[in-house]
């Protein structure tokens, strides 16, 4: 337990007790959604009580709105997840991850940012659905990031003529990114969202409920099907694209640094002989400089 | 600084999702719109699409909810950064963020957390209101937040601190009557010796909103009308700070365009009758 100063002397007096509410706050609740008992000290140490209220309960309340502030915002941006888990079980798993991963960035919209990697490290938490919740849950980061990551000056095609192939490099927009996944997520998505609607509350600082756990409509797993995509934004809109492997392959060296040569070389190192590669690539390439996915 | 700095804009309302096709497609009119700074801080996409849109149209302020003046952690340069970048695309004519902590030991709560009041924290706060506004070259009103808890540790009033702070700052007020009245009901104070005892001549813009009452504490929730002893509050604070640019915020179970904007307009009737006042 965390002691508090009596007295705020100086700044290290400020910080250990925004430390010692910060630690009350973002511990789990209990299974009935309260501040755990042994944070009684604490907020005797910290909360003045009054009349209507005592210390415990008024800590609380700012416990609870962390909380359900936080699961609010994971329930918003996974519909995904939460339609293939079910409701119960995503609420484990986002208090879980919650828990394992306090948000460190002033923005929410980076909250799920290592969802992927603590699904792959607890098994359990997914059970049988872990394959398909990890490509999931890069789905549905991916579009995180096409929401609103920068679309930098796109590179014009005409640059890749009389270009050296030996040297010449490019990159990929911030918004775009390359999934390869094992299931047929993309569909599986579209039908998801279908049954979603989703608000969040801006600048009130209440929250107070937790949010009723709701029955979903059931949608089949998605197939098992392995799936070269990329995620991206054209416009202000999201969009997914299904890509041939060899052009997924492509498009992953480029992004990697790799020179067009090797990039190219090595995307089709294992492609069949039974199609004009050469017509294939300039096709590709002049199909994704006309959606701006390339940069300097 | 004095509330000269801050011109009255009129009566606006807050930028909201579910508002922005009727805003963009119908073009209402209305006085000013604030936005929530961090829903337009980033890198491109929808959100700032919208934005210069409605910038086309219609006079926007900048409202944070991340700056946490009250922090014992430094200033967060990079996020400063982010926010000027916003200030120079939206010429808003002043910013304001909340009288608050949320963050410590790079943790955030996203929350508005009650600050200790004591002299050497509004020695502290004050000065990371001033490095802000320096970096930003743009004028910043804080506001008071609601509150369900006050520390033992408290030397001050709220308003004391409030006090002190601004003039330490030499910054704005962002005064929220909503929430001196949920503050005043959990914590046992008359919102009218809040009221009476903060520089008015420093306040730069009201907010409004409703709250929801429950058996032991009211929440600031934004998600009512303005109910009526808010407004009495209003009515007082028109009468100290003169005409100020008024905000209603509705965040929650947020109705149409028209209802929000007309609730917000009822502020005018306060602001007509402050001026049928003698001098």
């Amino acid at each position: 337990m965390t002691s508090c100063p009596p007295k705020l002397h100086s700044l290290a007096d400020l910080r250990e007790l925004q430390r010692s509410m910060a630690t009350a706050l973002m511990s789990p609740l209990t299974r009935d959604d309260a501040l755990r008992a042994s944070f009684k000290d604490s907020a005797q140490a910290l909360i003045q009580p009054r009349a209507k209220l005592d210390s415990f309960d008024r800590l609380e309340i700012y416990a609870r709105q962390y909380w359900f502030r936080l699961l609010d915002c994971l329930y918003d941006d996974y519909p995904g997840l939460r339609a293939l888990l079910g409701e119960r079980r995503f609420h484990q798993l986002s208090r879980a991850y919650l828990a394992a991963h306090p948000s460190e960035s002033w923005t929410m919209r980076n909250l799920g940012r290592h969802l992927e990697a603590f699904i792959r490290e607890q098994p359990k938490l997914t059970g049988t659905k872990q394959r398909i919740a990890i490509d999931v849950a890069r789905f549905e980061w991916a579009q995180v990031l096409a929401f609103d990551e920068a679309a930098l000056k796109p590179l014009n095609i005409d640059k890749l003529l009389g270009s050296d192939p030996a040297t010449f490099t490019l990159k990929l927009q911030p918004h775009v990114s390359l999934l390869a996944l094992d299931h047929a997520i993309d569909d599986w998505f579209i039908a998801v969202r279908n049954t979603e609607h989703v608000s969040r509350s801006e600048t009130s600082n209440a929250r107070i409920e937790s949010r009723a756990l709701t029955k979903t409509k059931r949608v089949p797993l998605p197939k098992l099907q392995k799936l070269w995509l990329v995620v991206h934004r054209s416009g202000t809109d999201i969009y997914f694209k299904r890509l041939d492997r060899e052009a997924w392959l492509l498009l992953h060296s480029l992004s990697e640094g790799k020179t067009l040569l090797t990039a190219i070389e090595s995307a089709l190192a294992d492609a069949t002989f039974d199609r004009d590669w050469s017509a294939q690539v300039r096709e590709w390439f002049q199909s994704w400089a006309a959606l701006g996915w390339f940069t300097h | 600084m004095h509330n000269t700095s801050f011109p009255n804009l009129g009566v606006g309302i807050g930028l909201r999702v579910p508002h922005y096709r009727h805003i963009l497609e119908k073009k209402p009119v209305c006085d000013w719109f604030e936005i929530i700074s961090e829903n337009f801080m980033v890198d491109g996409g929808r959100p700032l699409a919208v934005l210069d849109q409605i910038l086309e149209q219609y006079r926007v302020v900048q409202h944070g909810v991340s700056m946490y003046f009250g922090n014992a952690d430094p200033i967060n340069r990079e996020h400063l950064k982010k926010l000027k970048r916003l200030v120079k695309r939206t010429n808003t004519p002043w910013l304001s963020d909340h009288l608050c902590w949320g963050s410590v030991n790079g943790r955030y709560s996203h929350d508005l957390l009650p600050i200790p009041y004591t002299m050497s924290v509004a020695k502290h706060t004050a000065q990371k209101i001033r490095q802000a506004q320096d970096f930003l070259e743009v004028p910043i009103c804080v506001e008071n937040v609601s509150s369900y808890a006050e520390f033992k540790q408290n030397e001050m009033t709220e308003w004391e601190f409030l006090s002190e702070v601004v003039e330490r700052a030499d910054c704005g007020i962002l005064l929220d009557v909503n929430n001196i009245y949920v503050s005043s009901q959990n914590h046992d104070f008359d919102p009218f010796d809040y009221l009476r005892a903060v520089p008015h001549h420093r306040v730069g813009q009201i907010h409004i909103a409703g709250h929801r009452r429950y058996d032991d504490i009211i929440l600031d929730t934004h998600d009512h009308p303005v109910p009526d002893p808010e407004w009495a509050l209003y009515a007082e604070a028109i009468q100290h700070c003169g005409h100020v640019s008024t905000l209603l915020e509705w965040d929650d179970r947020i109705p149409s365009f028209d209802e929000v904007h007309n609730e917000a307009l009822k502020a005018n009737q306060f602001i007509h009758d402050h001026d049928l006042v003698p001098a």
